[in-house]
């Protein structure tokens, strides 16, 4: 099908995008790679009045690293962070998750910014940026604001921006010294979304022995879900299996899934244990070969 | 720069192929559309209108997109290659010329799109091994060939390049 009929506007500055975004109106929607916005506009489940356009704007097109920071300009695209080199010495998990993000020609043009503002909870962005608390600078032509990813996610397809608000940047803390990764998705063909994904970041020191811990899980919740309470369950252990499996059995008691054609609620909660087990052990794995950098 | 304005149609720009195109269409009409119906170029075809299936696949300022998920307006200034824009004269393209040895493809729907996908493909992993090829291809649906011979196509062309 083709989209019904909208103005449109592309902008070249982020002020004016804002301001167009304002004068608009609420049936104004902003359009960033357009992967998953316009297949709802082709298939009329969305309707807008007037689109505005952000990718001309190549200001928000950036991979920079503040310290402890790694800031990621909202238009970047799935395929510049999967090969991006600074992403890779600086927070190797996001190049593993950008890999999975969709196809080739998908990942040429969608972007980090409209992943988590589309906000699918089986969507491998979100649930990234739900297990490493990423942050999100929000702005609107008269505010600017930090929300944290743990709290910027409500529902499925929702979230706690603005009709005038555009998501500009995201955050993401530099993987710490002893950090160690797991990234674990569950889907029946490449590219496809995820069934259930589960990723962890893990802090362990030369023993081996993890000082710190968190985890998410996607595509078995309404949101992609932080699961706290492994935490006090991993830190302090050496990853054995006992512990792994205790901390799987917790994610997957934290877990509310839905069903559907590609597995049942009851799937779903058990595939979270299996992953979330699978996914410690990877990152536990990757110890002796963080010893040798 | 003048303040963008909001617009119910616009005059674009585009190279395709190597030739220029100026004209004007309303904002909502897709590349896909634009490409085919405002230029007459055929050869990308449309399966699904919603990015799943892959058969609208070119090539946009160098690297594959789905033009079935861009408005044509989002390509003002853009240079497009499309699957006419592959063979060189009478002789085809080293991928077409495998696709055809291999035996392909079957009704041919979606090939243009696979084609095309091939060759960002291989511009960005010029030696892929077989797995590398069928994730490299999965955004292409083809309900005939199996793949089989489409991913013998393609490393046919791999190994060529490697000799």
């Amino acid at each position: 099908m083709k989209p019904a009929p909208f103005r449109y506007a592309c902008p070249r500055s982020v002020d004016e995008a804002l301001a167009l975004l304002q004068a608009g109106g609420d049936e104004t929607k902003v359009l960033a790679g357009g992967q998953s916005f316009v297949p709802l506009l082709n298939l009329r489940i969305a309707s807008v009045e007037s689109v505005v356009d952000l990718n001309r704007l190549d200001d928000l097109a950036y991979i920079k690293r503040d310290n402890d920071t790694l800031c990621i300009g909202a238009m970047t695209r799935h395929r510049q962070m999967e090969v991006s080199d600074e992403i890779r010495a600086a927070q190797p998990l996001l190049c593993r998750a950008a890999a999975e993000v969709g196809h080739l020609a998908i990942r040429n043009r969608g972007t980090i910014g409209g992943s988590l503002v589309h906000a699918d909870p089986a969507a491998e962005w979100p649930l990234v940026a739900a297990a490493l608390d990423a942050q999100f600078v929000l702005r609107s032509q008269d505010n600017s604001r930090t929300v944290s990813a743990r709290e910027f996610f409500l529902a499925p397809l929702m979230t706690a921006i603005e009709p005038n608000e555009i998501l500009c940047e995201v955050r993401f803390p530099v993987a710490p010294v002893g950090a160690v990764w797991g990234f674990q998705e569950l889907c029946r063909r490449p590219g496809d979304f995820a069934i259930v994904a589960i990723a962890c970041q893990l802090t362990l020191d030369d023993g081996g022995t993890c000082s710190a811990a968190s985890l998410a899980v996607g595509g078995a919740h309404s949101t992609p879900l932080h699961v706290a309470e492994v935490e006090p369950i991993l830190i302090g252990s050496q990853g054995d299996a006992a512990v792994m499996t205790a901390a799987a059995e917790k994610a997957a008691a934290a877990v509310d899934p839905s069903g559907d054609v590609h597995g049942s609620a009851d799937y779903r909660r058990r595939m979270v244990k299996v992953l979330t087990q699978r996914a410690l052990k990877e990152a536990w794995a990757q110890k002796s070969k963080r010893v040798l950098q | 720069m003048a303040e963008a304005q909001f617009a119910e149609s616009q005059t674009i720009r585009v190279r395709v192929n190597g030739r220029e195109y100026e004209h004007e269409v309303p904002v909502r009409r897709l590349l896909a559309d634009f490409i085919r119906h405002d230029l007459g170029l055929t050869a990308t075809h449309l399966g699904c209108e919603h990015g799943v299936c892959g058969a609208c696949t070119i090539i946009m300022d160098g690297e594959s997109v789905r033009s079935c998920l861009l408005f044509a307006v989002q390509a003002d200034g853009a240079e497009l290659q499309t699957l006419e824009g592959l063979a060189n004269g009478d002789e085809m393209h080293p991928l077409q010329q495998a696709f055809w040895d291999n035996h392909a493809l079957q009704c041919g729907f979606c090939t243009s799109g696979f084609l095309m996908s091939a060759v960002d493909l291989l511009h960005k992993n010029p030696h892929p091994s077989e797995e590398e090829i069928r994730y490299g291809l999965s955004g292409n649906l083809c309900r005939c060939t199996g793949y089989a011979n489409i991913v013998k196509a393609v490393q046919a062309v791999a190994e060529q390049s490697q000799s």
